[in-house]
Parts: C-alpha cells; sequence; structure tokens
C-alpha cells in the first residue's frame, strides 16, 4: 500500500478484489478519481475521508463486503460511486445509533 | 524484534517476579463518598494514581478488579482511603496486598476525624514508606511484556491504519515469547468464525463462537450496540463494519485462551478479553466507556496499552501508560500532541504498515524504559471502575500449555 509507489497515491482504496465499497483516502469532491487497483471512478457526491463509495451499481437487498467481508446489507439501489453510509446500508445484527439529524 | 530475551527496559521487580515498568503508589476509594479525600493525598505528588469504585453495596467483581490493580506489577503501595461505613470489605483487600509483599495502609475517614487528618495521614504515609523503602530493579526482556489493545473513537480509517498495525506488533510479539490482551466480543460480532479457527483447541472454538454469541444477545436486549454516533460520522455504517476493523488488532496468529475481567492471563500468548457478561443483563452495559476496558485490560496483567484511535482520543488511564495510534492523518494533524504514533502515515502513502509496526515496536520499548507517554505527559489518569457480574472463564478457556 502506497510504500515505494512514486507518484500520487489513489484517492480510493479497494481493499479486497471481490469488495463493493472503496475507501476514500482523503476528503473526495465529485468527479473521477482512480481507485487503488488503477480504476477510474466517478464518484457521484462529495465523500469525507474513512467513507465508502459503491465501486459497482448494488441494488436493494444486496450484502455488501468490505475487506472480503459482509458488513451489512443495502436498503436502496445505488449507483456506482454514490456514498454508501446510514442512509442506505444497514446492519445485519444490530441497528446503527446516530445523533438526531443522523451521521454526517 | 525476534530475539524475545533481548532486554528493553531496567524495571521493578515485585515479590512474586513480575516486572513492573512504573513503580506507582495506589490511592484508593473504596466509595464515592471517599474519593475527594483520596484526590487530595494524591494532588502534586509524582507517580501516585487515584483509582477506586463508588459504590455502596459490595461488589464481588469490583473487589477482584481491586485487588488485581493493587497487586499490578506497575504498582508499589498502596493507600485504601474508607469513609467507614461502606460495604466494601476493606480488610480482606488489606490482607491481599499485604500478602502481595507490598506496602499497604487504611485509612478510615470517619475514624481519623475526618478530611483534613485523613489527607494529612495519608500524605506523610506516602513519604515515609517511599523514603524507607528501596525499589528493586531488575531487567525486563519482551518475553516479560503483556500489552493491551482497545480501539475507541474508531473511524473509517481504523481498520486499515492502526488496527492492522497493532495486529502485526502482536504477531511479532508473541512469536517472540511475550504476551498480548484483544478485547470486546461485542465489538468483534461477525468475527466469531474466524477467530475460532485461530483457537488452539475446539473446546476454546466453541467457547469463543459462544461467548460472542451471548455478546450479541446482551446488546441485542440492551437495544445499543457498541457503536457511537462518531464511528458513523467517520464513515464506519454497521456494527459489523467497525468490529471487521476492530479485529484486525488482533494480527493473524494463534488464539490461546480466553479470560473475563479481573482473571490474569496466564501468559504468554494471544488472549481474548471476554467483557461481556453472563446471564441476562444487569447492572447496564458492560462497560460504560473506553476507560472501563482498559481497566480491564490491566486488571488483566498489561503493563501498558496501546489504543487506536481515528476520531482522536486523548485519555490515558491510572497504574499503566496508554501508547495512542492515531489511525486518521488528519486527525494526528489536528491532535499531535495528545498522539504517539502516527498510523495515518499509512493511508497517505508515506509508510507502510510494517515500518509503522517498527515504530510502535520501538515505542513500546521506549516506554517501557521509563519515558512518559502523551498521555502521561498531560496528566491523564482516567479510571473507571462500576457494578458487573463476572466469573473467571472456565477450563475450556484456558487450554493447558504443556511447555509453556
Amino acid at each position: 500500500m502506497g510504500r515505494g509507489a512514486g507518484h500520487e497515491p489513489p484517492a480510493l482504496l479497494l481493499l479486497a478484489a471481490d469488495d463493493d465499497v472503496l475507501i476514500a483516502v482523503r476528503d473526495l469532491d465529485p468527479g473521477v478519481h482512480v481507485a487503488s487497483d488503477g480504476r477510474p471512478i466517478e464518484v457521484l457526491e462529495p465523500v469525507r475521508l474513512g467513507h465508502k463509495v459503491a465501486a459497482r451499481p448494488i441494488r436493494a437487498g444486496e450484502r455488501v463486503l468490505r475487506c472480503g467481508v459482509p458488513i451489512g446489507s443495502l436498503t436502496a439501489d445505488t449507483a456506482a460511486g454514490a456514498w454508501v453510509h446510514t442512509h442506505n446500508l444497514r446492519s445485519d445484527y444490530l441497528p446503527t445509533f446516530a445523533r438526531r439529524g443522523g451521521a454526517q | 524484534m525476534t530475539d524475545g530475551d533481548a532486554v528493553i527496559a531496567e524495571g521493578y521487580r515485585r515479590d512474586d517476579g513480575r516486572i513492573g515498568i512504573r513503580d506507582v503508589t495506589v490511592v484508593v476509594y473504596l466509595v464515592e463518598c471517599a474519593r475527594a479525600v483520596a484526590d487530595a493525598i494524591a494532588v502534586g505528588v509524582d507517580d501516585v494514581h487515584v483509582i477506586g469504585f463508588g459504590g455502596c453495596y459490595p461488589s464481588d467483581y469490583a473487589h477482584r478488579m481491586l485487588e488485581r490493580l493493587c497487586t499490578h506489577q506497575n504498582v508499589g503501595a498502596a493507600v485504601l482511603v474508607s469513609l467507614g461505613c461502606e460495604g466494601f470489605d476493606r480488610g480482606a483487600l488489606e490482607r491481599t496486598i499485604a500478602a502481595s509483599g507490598r506496602p499497604v495502609t487504611t485509612l478510615v475517614i470517619q475514624d481519623l476525624g475526618g478530611t483534613r487528618t485523613t489527607v494529612a495521614a495519608g500524605r506523610r504515609w506516602i513519604a515515609e514508606t517511599r523514603a524507607s523503602s528501596a525499589s528493586h530493579r531488575a531487567p525486563l526482556r519482551w518475553t516479560d511484556l503483556v500489552v493491551g489493545t482497545i480501539c475507541g473513537g474508531s473511524d473509517g480509517t481504523s481498520g486499515i491504519t492502526a488496527n492492522p498495525v497493532v495486529g502485526r506488533v502482536f504477531d511479532r510479539l508473541v512469536a517472540a515469547g511475550g504476551t498480548a490482551i484483544f478485547e470486546e466480543t461485542g465489538e468483534l460480532i461477525g468475527c466469531e468464525h474466524d477467530m475460532a479457527g485461530r483457537a488452539v483447541t475446539a473446546a476454546l472454538a466453541d467457547e469463543i463462537v459462544a461467548r460472542v454469541a451471548k455478546a450479541a444477545r446482551f446488546y441485542t436486549e440492551m437495544g445499543h450496540g457498541s457503536f457511537s454516533p462518531g464511528n458513523a460520522d467517520g464513515g464506519l455504517t454497521t456494527l459489523e463494519e467497525k468490529a471487521l476493523g476492530a479485529y484486525s488488532k488482533s494480527g493473524t496468529g494463534p488464539i490461546h485462551g480466553v479470560v473475563t475481567p479481573a482473571q490474569p492471563v496466564p501468559g504468554p500468548g494471544l488472549y481474548l478479553l471476554d467483557v461481556v457478561p453472563e446471564g441476562p443483563p444487569r447492572w447496564g452495559y458492560p462497560n460504560i466507556n473506553d476507560n472501563a476496558e482498559i481497566a480491564e485490560l490491566i486488571a488483566a496483567g498489561a503493563h501498558l496499552v496501546l489504543f487506536t484511535t481515528g476520531r482522536g482520543s486523548v485519555v490515558g488511564s491510572a497504574v499503566a501508560p496508554v501508547v495512542k495510534v492515531c489511525a486518521n492523518p488528519e486527525t494526528y494533524r489536528r491532535m499531535a500532541d495528545d498522539m504517539d504514533v502516527d498510523a495515518g502515515a499509512v493511508i497517505e502513502g508515506r509508510a507502510g504498515l510494517d515500518d509503522v509496526a517498527d515504530e510502535l515496536l520501538t515505542v513500546i520499548a521506549a516506554t517501557a524504559a521509563g519515558r512518559p507517554t502523551a498521555s502521561e505527559g498531560l496528566a491523564h489518569r482516567e479510571f473507571v471502575l462500576t457494578y458487573k457480574s463476572s466469573e473467571p472463564a472456565g477450563p475450556g478457556c484456558l487450554p493447558t500449555r504443556s511447555g509453556a
């Protein structure tokens, strides 16, 4: 990861080959950004450091993989490059608690 | 760190053979009503830390926790401060500490005539005890070292940078003959089958799966998982996503056992601390905040605790140093004074996971040798102990380790 790359590190990390989400390594504006596997991804909305975007179009009800492990199920159809968070992904175990106004 | 027998510090030898990395005097309030007096005894004196239990009703768990903490290898002496009428069995605690070879005294505020006389008696006892007792120094090796880890204020970077850095350090520490403890079954929901595959016996694998299922039941009944609004602000969406990141702190090596709070790890090896009580929820959440867990890691025997954070925690602890490993590079730049290691370098391509693991091992050795961590330098001495039901884990959790 990164070491010895010799150029700007990627904007989005693919943590495992089959993952459905990419992780922003800095705050990203909408537009085309390069993922760690070299793919250009059109990010559709502002995404903050540490947050996720869909690596492919994902349908409501599908399980989402991060690091090859399911992290929950989508509650709405989501386009590639869209932000994936509490508004469209829910736990398969326990509901996520956020302050009033929701996660930012 | 391939040679576990390499000496990393001159520590403090205790009568039970363990070697501490600090020489702390603990002032222990045995009910909240004695806390201000305990604070006044400790104020302004180096290496005097306040711990205690606020409840008036007795608690087997709190009693065992304070026994473990007052006889921790980093502790050289103890002052017990009782109001006088609380339920805590102060005589039994004093006998346990005395039997460990440590100087101990019990001050009962109602008998001594109130606040001023008790504070004066406590401060005088500490000065006289320190003047009369020589500390016994002894070499500390990696094989002697017990390291705990916790994550707090996790975000979307934690599982990519700081947590896998700690995992690499744990793999290397345990391979060298040291001891490592990771924790919070409620934050490992979804990881139980992978953990079971790392257990050294089939019975231990079954225990791990059952204990995570217990944690899921407990938190479901409470209606709230171990997940804070700040986790979501930082990009974590679900409990299982947080758990996936938290789990990477444990490294990849074999898991040698499970302990419960106030149960010492038999070491060496890698141990899971199961913080979730048996049975239906009683007394509230398993741990009300990060410091309750830090206290339990220390009571399990940790010399120091590696605290990974993405959002930016500032806490330290009484009794043992807390080393901050910051996962998020923006947080590190904003809160550098509170951090010991910049693991966010990984996400920005300034360093690899192994580079940061090397740096963290260097920081651990320096901390063991006496260098204050960021939180120690900033006088963080947080301590929390509440009611809990807890039983020592059974033999299936601690497989006989012949030759260990």
